[in-house]
């Protein structure tokens, strides 16, 4: 990586407090996006339906309408209530979702934190979010609200396996956890002797891509995996006694989450902030770094919304078998072809 | 083990060459730590006493990080906050998660509990010290990943694999175990 220099030297809290806002507009830009885009226009249009139109040209003004009518809402703690647990819940569930922007790359220099762990760091801070939603369920004092977050949870842990598994294709591929370092690999690699769009390892780990997309779907506890929020039988499961502000962050956490798992998928499968047939260490992807990474976040999210809105609901039993029986045993065994094919050639 | 962690922080906070941010990190760390650890073994609520177990593991990890083990930190939240403490959670709240005060949480098994509390602490600081005594951590040189990776898969090979198959042994005898049918 060249050095970049910059006109001004910053003291320590001062790039602390750049990284912090930089990670909120991070977080919060590419779930507005999803959540207009996707949620509000796509959907509508695969029924059928005009979706917002009224706030703003094309309704593009709907989410912050949205946002306003949330923050006037009472904010209602049930009577028997764990109250403390009770309102601590969305915070560790967002806490664990902005921790997890922390180790996207946007440029060969933008990065929040290089360090050597990278997507170890980034899978692990992703199960926090499970505390969050045991916490919301159990506090709630409603049954309704335990079994949904008991649904998520035995989902939630089913799922991360797979989703920890297919990563490793890309480490062993790649031979590091370091994200920047993944996205450089992709870059600078070639398939087969052709180098001319990198490598990016879609094509190789195309069953890692698949599998990481699964697991994400049901991570994110939405269609065709939402049996902890089933509406027909649980109410909201463990959203069902949250109300106004604290709803919203819950709401707002899932979307960023979808946002942040696209461009771990991004960076892990379709090279990042890279773009074939340029110089990957060119100051230039500083500029065209994140503008390159929202589109194919977009993608990668296209694909996931895309999922949500077609197929129905699974029944907790299929949802577990095809975990324990499919996706596992998948993932094993491409994590043993990429070995073998990595000593191979 | 944390008293010992502690005392050793703040002899190298005196000891005057070593980095200040450092040192108050750890002290924050380590006043947030011990006082979730009393509440999780005073509080009348085993859910409670599970979140305040979350609140010391992070600290671990939190130190982990501060002494530059970086993967062993994150190994720590991955397998402790992630995982067990999430089965503890998902097990209490499946059989007894009665919101408020639990009376049967507090049992005459107390006394018994300090004598193996204490004596953990006895053994595992007696061993810490007799194995490392005086010598320093360096803090300088970040452990790296692939390092420890190496280290793991040549040096330590066979205790690992040992690990591995006493593992499967207790998965295996956990479900057998479980279905008595």
């Amino acid at each position: 990586m060249n050095t970049l220099t910059l006109a001004v030297e910053l003291a320590y809290w001062q790039q602390t407090t750049i990284r912090a806002v930089v990670g909120l507009v991070a977080v919060l830009l590419p779930a507005g996006t999803l959540v207009y885009l996707f949620l509000f226009k796509m959907m509508s249009f695969m029924q059928s339906r005009l979706g917002p139109m009224e706030a703003g040209p094309y309704g593009s003004l709907q989410l912050l309408a949205e946002v306003g009518k949330f923050l006037q809402k009472e904010d209602i703690v049930p009577a028997n209530a764990d109250r403390v647990v009770f309102k601590a819940a969305p915070f560790v569930v967002l806490v664990s979702t902005f921790l997890l922007v922390l180790v996207i790359p946007g440029g060969p220099d933008l990065m929040f934190i290089d360090v050597d762990t990278g997507i170890f760091l980034a899978l692990a801070v992703s199960s926090i979010s499970v505390i969050g939603i045991l916490m919301a369920g159990w506090a709630s004092a409603s049954k309704y609200s335990l079994l949904g977050a008991l649904r998520a949870t035995g989902q939630l842990i089913a799922y991360e396996l797979p989703l920890v598994l297919a990563v490793m294709g890309v480490v062993i591929q790649a031979g590091t956890l370091n994200m920047q370092g993944i996205v450089m690999a992709q870059a600078e690699g070639e398939i087969f002797g052709f180098g001319g769009i990198g490598s990016p390892f879609i094509i190789t780990q195309f069953l890692g891509f698949a599998i990481f997309l699964i697991a994400v779907q049901a991570e994110l506890t939405q269609p065709p995996f939402d049996m902890p929020v089933a509406e027909s039988e649980l109410v909201t499961g463990y959203l069902t006694e949250y109300s106004g502000m604290r709803f919203l962050m819950f709401f707002i956490g899932e979307f960023a989450t979808a946002g942040i798992f696209s461009a771990l998928a991004a960076t892990l499968f379709l090279g990042g902030w890279y773009v074939p047939g340029l110089d990957p260490t060119d100051n230039l992807f500083n500029v065209i770094g994140p503008m390159v990474l929202l589109g194919k976040i977009i993608l990668v999210a296209f694909l996931i919304f895309w999922f949500r809105f077609t197929y129905p609901r699974f029944r907790e039993d299929q949802l577990q078998t095809l975990a324990w029986k499919v996706l596992i045993p998948l993932s094993l065994v491409n994590i043993v072809a990429t070995g073998v094919l990595k000593v191979v050639f | 083990m944390i008293a010992m962690a502690a005392l050793q922080g703040f002899d190298s906070l005196m000891s005057g060459d070593t980095v200040v941010a450092q040192n108050i990190a750890f002290g924050i760390l380590a006043v947030v730590m011990i006082v979730a650890a009393l509440r999780m073994v005073t509080t009348g609520n085993v859910v409670h006493a599970a979140l305040y177990l979350v609140i010391v593991l992070a600290g671990v990890a939190g130190i982990f990080i501060l002494l530059g083990a970086e993967f062993v930190g994150v190994t720590q939240v991955l397998v402790y906050i992630g995982a067990i403490v999430v089965l503890f959670l998902f097990g209490i709240m499946l059989t007894r998660g009665a919101l408020g005060e639990d009376e049967e949480a507090d049992t005459e098994k107390r006394r018994m509990a300090v004598l193996v509390g204490v004596l953990v602490l006895v053994v595992t600081g007696g061993a810490v010290l007799d194995s490392f005594g005086d010598a320093a951590v360096n803090r300088a040189a970040p452990s790296l990943t692939a390092e420890i990776g190496d280290t793991i898969f040549s040096q330590y090979i066979v205790p690992f694999e040992a690990v591995s198959v006493l593992l499967l042994a207790a998965l295996i005898g956990a479900i057998v175990v479980a279905r008595k049918d």
